[in-house]
């Protein structure tokens, strides 16, 4: 067998396995037809799945919904004050903030029931006329190490209450409060959008959103005592 | 299709993914922190309007002002007054921890009694009754000054109250709990005719000498004297203090100067005879308003010289020479003494002494001097008339024999009662009432007052707090807190001018709790005839504002009333003495016993060391047991887990094969305890210290266990001149546990 005859043997050799190749990718691309589609299948379900529970379902699942006591009309009584919302959310001789009316506020007017109103009535009889304080469920409630001054923001630097709690004011029924289960506080401290994405300087009330409208302002970045960062004079 | 390990992966590997697109982990990472900073148990402020209330501390007597600051109505701070005379905004570590002795979980809540040895609630009628049927009882028997009463204080209208219930009853057994104050009353009286408080105006002098005296260690009214040492210090002023151990007042001090334990009397008179030798006292007041200095003057030369009392109190002589002519020298000297925070009486001769340093040099009713300060005169209630039972009763001599012919100087020898109880066959107290006290724990020889409480067939304590004392009493009739109540306080120790305080209830009483003024004006009334007579006051508040009359609107107002003019009566008109002048030596004063140092109690060959207490504002070492506040600031030099340390020098822990932090049995004649040992070179050699105010065994989990009390290990010792408790310390051995 000459050398030409050798290497056509074995060019022949190759060519008898070419098939055989080829039929062995075929095996292969058959195979990954039949699981290749599942995987991506289950790996897009996974995905879906999740994304699903966590924008969706967790969500729900979070927040447990609650009525406040008393059905409160802002925009009624917005109209009746002379001094909008210090009228009732007012500043103590002392400058502490009294934060959410009590009674002692309210039965100036409501000692008796002035109107028809049903969630009036119910006021009167249940609360007043008992002495109970109205347990209400504060929207912008932070957490007990939060110290925040209503005196440094209001009157100091001269803020709106818009700025940070909305139009609430102009609200003619209280929204539902949406308790967090775990920490215990309500949605808006995080946010209604549950990315944290805010429209609205009010939308949300987390650390971030004081630090970026005093890092845009440029003010108060650290503590007053050091002119530094001073972790305590927010957190206690 | 079928569902395998790949397809399986692949799902999850597509569920973390979509996870990790999702807020869920990041939203969730957030709720848990702050979840997890918001534990339940975590004390919450209050929400709400703040207010504030003034009132007056009770703690201590230092008489301190107050402000309470109330977030609705619960009270969440105590401040101190700003503007009151003697504490001025400043408050101590006790004053601040008061509230959690308002609303710690040792108070008692309803009165009880006792059965069987176990407590049972009973209304406050019943007890009322019960103690009135008992008490009318021991009349008939004629038996009326068998019933005795234990006061913190003899000063107010509770312990006026107190005394006066038992004057129309028939007892002339009032006591009052043991202090330094005994002895200075007594040091003021014999020398100077006056019935007074003795007045320190600390922060005028610019030479401090103090014997032992612990300034900023809860001496006389402590936050008072804590700025006083301040002011001294600014205006330029020194201090030198002379004490067998390095306190906290002596690292303050300019100078230390270590001395031998019980001889600081004896240094004073060496002291004296320095000062009257080389003529350096001041002559215009020696001469003009002084009597009896020539025989003292010979006393003091002959027995006291230098060398003398260098042996006596191993201070060298040219030291004392040199402290003599300092003192005389300085434009202001204050000589004060009472060791530590002043709870043992201490002996009469070296208040004496010390006190005539002060005539010597005439710094007496002047700024920067010791002021005699007049006692609150406000309370003047109407005389009235005694029944034959009673006036039979006030005949009889009594219990402690304060006033008898062998102790005629002393008023009251409370240190006596337990063994006068315990080696009687019957007890001669029958029904014994304890206010504001809490002698089971703060007498020395705690067990044997203990002991006594027991024999005692009724023992009626007053107490809010489940103490020592009320837990051996028969019945307890918990009176309010200080924070609950109303009350004048009459006493600011060591304070130079006249100051009355009121308390007042900053919250309404949290449990089923009554003043003692109104007990014992419904007890009176109970009794009927002419003890309720004696008592005409519907109740303790209209007792209170007739008694204050013009006084009590401004102590509503202010919080407190001060005469803040007051500097001490003039040379001239200041000594009710026979002479009216100041008297070194008088028929009195020379019928007491010479100069002698008092020894502590032991057999030497047996116990070759001596144990010495010593205090620190972080402990209340009186009848309040500390608050837990208190107790978590302890340094571990003091206390360390439930080991009290005891303070040892190093020479004396290497004779006696003891290293730092072992635990050692520290026993003196009245009991042995285990203890750690805390090498301190502060210390004499021979001479150990353990902290005043552990050891309780009542007051529950956070300060019962803890330590050993001082007062278990000690001994009352009889001072010769009054019967007062002299004992400084007492014979002890420490050896390997």
């Amino acid at each position: 067998m000459s050398t030409e005859g050798k290497a056509n043997e074995v060019s022949a050799a190759a060519q008898d396995q070419e098939p055989n190749t080829s039929a062995l990718a075929q095996v292969v691309t058959e195979k990954e037809d039949s699981a290749g589609g599942p995987i991506i299948l289950f790996f897009i379900l996974g995905l879906a799945a999740s994304l699903v529970l966590g924008w969706v379902i967790f969500p729900k699942l979070l927040y447990s919904q609650k009525r406040q006591p008393i059905e409160f009309n802002h925009a009624l009584h917005n109209e009746l004050v002379d001094e909008g919302c210090e009228s009732c959310h007012f500043f103590r001789e002392d400058g502490t903030y009294s934060g959410v009316p009590t009674l002692a506020q309210c039965v100036d007017c409501h000692e008796e029931v002035n109107g028809e109103d049903p969630e009036e009535e119910k006021f009167v009889t249940q609360y007043v006329a008992k002495g109970r304080e109205v347990p209400w469920l504060v929207y912008s409630r932070q957490p007990d190490c939060v110290f925040f001054s209503h005196a440094a923001h209001v009157k100091m630097a001269n803020m709106d209450c818009v700025t940070c709690h909305g139009n609430i004011g102009e609200s003619e029924s209280l929204k539902v409060y949406q308790k967090n289960r775990i920490s215990g506080y309500s949605r808006d401290i995080w946010g209604e959008n549950i990315a944290g994405i805010k429209r609205n300087s009010w939308d949300r009330m987390k650390m971030d959103d004081c630090a970026e409208c005093h890092q845009r302002n440029k003010v108060n970045q650290g503590s007053v005592q050091t002119h530094r960062g001073g972790c305590f004079v927010c957190h206690h | 299709m079928k569902i395998d390990r790949r397809s399986f992966l692949s799902f999850v590997i597509g569920g973390a993914a979509g996870t990790a697109l999702s807020p869920l982990p990041w939203k969730l990472t957030d709720d848990i922190a702050i979840w997890s900073q918001n534990w339940p148990w975590t004390p919450i402020p209050e929400r709400g309007a703040t207010t504030f209330v003034k009132s007056t501390c009770t703690l201590c007597q230092g008489g301190c002002g107050i402000n309470v600051r109330l977030v609705g109505d619960r009270v969440v701070k105590i401040e101190g007054l700003e503007g009151h005379p003697v504490n001025d905004g400043s408050v101590c570590n006790l004053g601040v921890a008061g509230t959690q002795l308002l609303y710690g979980p040792n108070r008692v809540k309803n009165p009880k009694k006792k059965v069987n040895g176990k407590w049972h609630d009973i209304s406050w009628d019943d007890a009322i009754a019960e103690i009135a049927a008992k008490l009318k009882e021991l009349r008939e028997k004629e038996l009326s000054h068998t019933v005795g009463c234990i006061c913190g204080s003899d000063r107010g209208t509770v312990p006026e109250l107190l005394n006066r219930f038992l004057r129309f009853y028939g007892s002339s057994n009032f006591m009052r709990i043991p202090s330094i104050q005994d002895n200075y009353e007594l040091a003021l009286y014999l020398t100077q005719g006056v019935r007074g408080m003795p007045g320190f105006d600390v922060g005028h002098s610019d030479f401090l000498l103090s014997f032992g005296s612990g300034l900023i260690e809860g001496w006389e009214s402590p936050v008072y004297m804590f700025k006083a040492k301040s002011a001294l210090r600014d205006n330029g002023g020194r201090m030198d203090q002379i004490e067998p151990r390095l306190s906290k007042t002596a690292a303050k001090s300019d100078k230390w100067i270590a001395i031998k334990p019980g001889t600081e009397g004896a240094l004073a008179l060496g002291i004296a005879h320095v000062i009257v030798k080389e003529g350096l006292y001041r002559r215009d007041f020696v001469d003009n308003h002084c009597s009896g200095f020539i025989q003292w003057k010979t006393t003091v030369l002959d027995g006291f010289s230098p060398e003398t009392v260098s042996n006596m109190t191993g201070v060298d002589g040219e030291k004392i020479a040199a402290l003599a002519r300092n003192f005389a020298r300085a434009r202001n000297p204050l000589a004060i003494c009472g060791r530590g925070a002043g709870q043992t009486p201490g002996s009469l001769q070296d208040f004496l002494a010390v006190h005539m340093l002060n005539a010597l040099v005439g710094n007496i009713n002047r700024a920067g001097g010791f002021v005699a300060v007049p006692e609150a005169d406000y309370i003047s209630w109407p005389e009235a008339e005694i029944d034959k039972t009673a006036a039979r009763g006030l005949q009889q001599t009594r219990a402690d024999g304060a006033g008898s012919k062998e102790y005629p100087h002393a008023r009251y020898l409370l240190n006596r009662l337990p063994e006068v109880i315990n080696s009687s066959q019957e007890s001669p107290v029958q029904v014994l009432f304890i206010s504001g006290a809490n002698p089971a724990y703060s007498m020395p020889d705690a067990q044997s007052m203990s002991n006594a409480l027991e024999k005692i067939p009724l023992v009626v304590s007053f107490s809010s707090y489940m103490d020592e004392t009320a837990a051996h009493a028969d019945m307890i009739l918990p009176n309010h807190t200080y924070l609950e109540r109303y009350e004048d306080v009459a006493v600011a120790r060591g304070f130079p001018k006249p100051c009355i305080g009121l308390t007042r209830p900053v919250i309404e009483p949290l449990y089923n709790t009554r003043h003692v003024g109104d007990v014992i004006i419904q007890l009176a009334k109970e009794m009927g005839d002419l003890i309720a007579a004696a008592f005409p006051w519907d109740d303790y508040q209209v007792c209170l504002e007739e008694t204050l009359e013009d006084k009590w609107d401004a102590l509503v107002e202010e919080g407190f009333w001060v005469d803040a003019e007051y500097s001490g009566s003039d040379w001239t008109e200041a000594f009710e003495t026979d002479s009216s002048k100041f008297e070194f030596s008088n028929q009195e004063i020379k019928a007491l016993p010479g100069y002698n140092p008092v020894r502590a109690k032991g057999d030497e060959s047996f116990y070759p060391l001596v144990l010495i207490p010593y205090e620190t504002m972080r402990l209340a070492s009186g009848y309040i047991g500390s608050p837990p506040f208190l107790v978590k600031s302890l340094e571990d030099t003091i206390l360390k887990g439930n080991e009290v340390l005891v303070e040892v020098n190093p020479v004396t822990a290497k004779t006696l094969g003891l290293s730092k932090g072992k635990i050692a049995t520290l026993t003196t004649p009245k009991g042995s305890y285990n203890v750690r040992v805390y090498l301190f070179d502060g210390i004499m050699p021979g001479v150990v210290a353990i902290v005043r105010g552990l050891g309780h065994t009542a007051y529950g989990k956070y300060l019962a266990g803890k330590g050993v009390n001082y007062n278990a290990l000690s001994e009352s010792v009889e001072d010769p001149a009054t019967g007062l408790d002299a004992s400084w310390g007492i014979r002890a051995k420490l050896s390997k546990a």
